[in-house]
């Protein structure tokens, strides 16, 4: 998605209160966004809880600041000053982590954000975007860069079927119908199961629906999902997170406090910061039994 | 804000003054690192900041000189300063995030100002605005890393209109910054950045309007002030556990009358 993510930034530079900072990365990715924005390009270097205030100090005066780094040096080491500095004053800086979830995959733990959004999301006036596809990124750079809420944009990695007509973006979609459970799943995990899905005989094949913003106050849910999981045998929710502060207890508490009743609630989710040994993104889902073939284990025990 | 004429002995004894009979009406410590730090504050608000300047105070367990001079400046008053450390107040143990225009931003945890100053210096600069930043961080605070990176980002960007004053009390927590960390004094570790030091003596009004008028020479400026903790007050001058106790009555009219008699 970082291509995609260049792009979408160069025409959007155009802005001249618009500023990004680097937390020293974007290496074979960013050049044309630093070519574009000259000064207002501003590699803030390895120093990554400067960058964050910097950042809130530089959103203060009206300027409109993107700051950048793979995703656990964006959140993680700059935590209190996303909260003091940008959030207690409620200002809209927009983070970018690159390499959601395991999408760091071999690189190691260090590298994974697998509790990002939850993490985040407990921060006041923040908003998260997941885009789901490759293509979902020049709509969430828009609504990203529109927000008058801080932003945290969680970028991973695009997967669909080939061949696959990606439909426009929205934060819900709904990819796939038939007679089976409701799946939803953040970000581009559910582009991971389509195919799966698509191979399914029509009476057991899933609802699956992506969501692509969080929290769900920001973001509700639609009518049709909600009809859906009111009438469903099941509902699996699946997300490459925690399952503490993810978004299968937000959807859980939201139901139970709208008295919408599941027969039966199943949470696929990011099971460990660090397994026995190390792996690709696809070898660490499948640790977690994320993968498509999991998810689809699950459901049909239901 | 606009620049006044120069403070007489009397302003700086009279908030002295103030701060401890607020801080004694409201129980509240932390009044030794709040002496220390009073009289640069009382010249930066009185006769340096202009409207278009921002101060940002990085120790923010100063709040209490700062909201007496800005009461000084006559931007807070009597009924204000009543309030503080009390219910439904703004006036917090530590700068408020909203409410009083001259406060940029919530500080209190150490380690952010630097930062914060920075990038509104650098957000400044970008606009080729006719504006500066005044910073006033603690000594132990330089313990922090990312007081650090912030001085390296403004030394890189050349930040000539960033000023930072640092309250070199030499005390902190649980002792000395010495016997802490080892890094006193903090102007020996600095003198290898690209910025103007000063060491200077941060009780003296005529010392520190001599160090903010000097040109810095389009670098950061560093303006060391060697103070002393509980200033003004002898028997909290120097001791440690003024970082945290509360005057008891006795002690506060003593106070009080040591500074009337000078």
């Amino acid at each position: 998605m970082r291509q995609q993510l260049c792009d979408a930034l160069v025409a959007r530079c155009l802005r001249p209160e618009m500023l990004f900072l680097t937390g020293d990365l974007g290496f074979m990715a960013l050049e044309p966004l630093q070519r574009a924005m000259d000064a207002r390009f501003i590699n803030a270097g390895v120093a990554e809880q400067n960058m964050i205030s910097v950042a809130a100090a530089l959103a203060s005066q009206g300027f409109e600041v993107w700051a950048y780094s793979i995703a656990p040096f964006c959140y993680a080491r700059p935590f209190e000053q996303i909260r003091n500095d940008i959030t207690f004053h409620n200002l809209p800086v927009k983070l970018i982590g690159n390499g959601g979830g395991y999408a760091y995959g071999v690189m190691g733990p260090t590298h994974h954000a697998i509790e990002d959004y939850g993490v985040l999301l407990c921060l006041p006036n923040m908003s998260v975007y997941v885009p789901v596809f490759d293509e979902d990124i020049a709509s969430v750079v828009e609504r990203v860069g529109a927000s008058e809420r801080t932003a945290y944009l969680r970028l991973g990695r695009g997967e669909h079927p080939k061949n696959y007509t990606v439909p426009a973006y929205a934060p819900w979609r709904q990819l796939t119908s038939g007679g089976g459970p409701v799946v939803v799943a953040v970000g581009p995990l559910a582009g991971s199961y389509i195919e799966i899905c698509q191979g399914l005989p029509e009476e057991r094949r899933p609802k699956l629906w992506a969501v692509a913003e969080l929290p769900i106050e920001q973001n509700p849910l639609p009518e049709a999902l909600l009809s859906q999981i009111a009438h469903t045998s099941a509902l699996c929710v699946a997300e490459e997170h925690v399952a503490r502060g993810g978004f299968g207890s937000e959807l859980a508490l939201h139901l139970v406090e709208h008295n919408i009743q599941v027969r039966r609630f199943r949470h696929l989710y990011a099971r460990a910061h660090r397994f026995d040994r190390y792996g690709s993104q696809t070898f660490l889902r499948q640790c977690s039994k994320l993968d498509a073939d999991s998810m689809r284990d699950a459901i049909v025990e239901d | 804000m606009t620049p006044g004429t120069e403070l007489l002995a009397s302003d700086f004894a009279n908030a002295r003054k103030r701060l401890l009979q607020m801080h004694f009406e409201s129980g509240v410590g932390h009044i030794g690192g709040n002496l220390s730090a009073l009289d640069a504050m009382l010249v930066v608000f009185r006769e340096y900041l202009r409207e278009q300047d921002n101060f940002i105070l990085s120790k923010g367990h100063s709040a209490g000189a700062l909201y007496i001079a800005l009461w000084s400046a006559g931007l807070l008053q009597e009924d204000d300063l009543k309030l503080f450390h009390k219910d439904n107040t703004l006036l917090a143990g530590h700068p408020p995030a909203s409410g009083i225009s001259q406060i940029r931003f919530a500080t209190g945890s150490l380690g952010h100002g630097m930062s914060l100053s920075a990038g509104t210096a650098l957000g400044f600069k970008l606009k080729r605005a006719d504006a500066r930043v005044v910073c006033l961080t603690s000594d132990g605070e330089w313990q922090e890393g990312s007081t650090w990176e912030a001085l390296v980002f403004a030394c890189h960007h050349r930040l000539s209109n960033l000023t930072v004053l640092v309250d070199h009390n030499n005390l902190q927590g649980l002792g000395s910054t010495n016997e802490v960390a080892s890094m006193s004094p903090l102007w020996d570790r600095l003198r290898g950045f690209d910025v103007d030091i000063q060491v200077i003596d941060g009780h003296s009004p005529d010392a520190i309007r001599s160090a903010l008028a000097r040109a810095s020479e389009g670098r950061v400026r560093l303006i060391m002030l060697r103070t002393v903790k509980g200033h003004g007050v002898s028997f909290m001058e120097s001791r440690m556990e003024w970082h945290y106790l509360p005057l008891k009555e006795e002690q506060y009219r003593a106070a009080i009358e040591e500074i009337s008699s000078r």
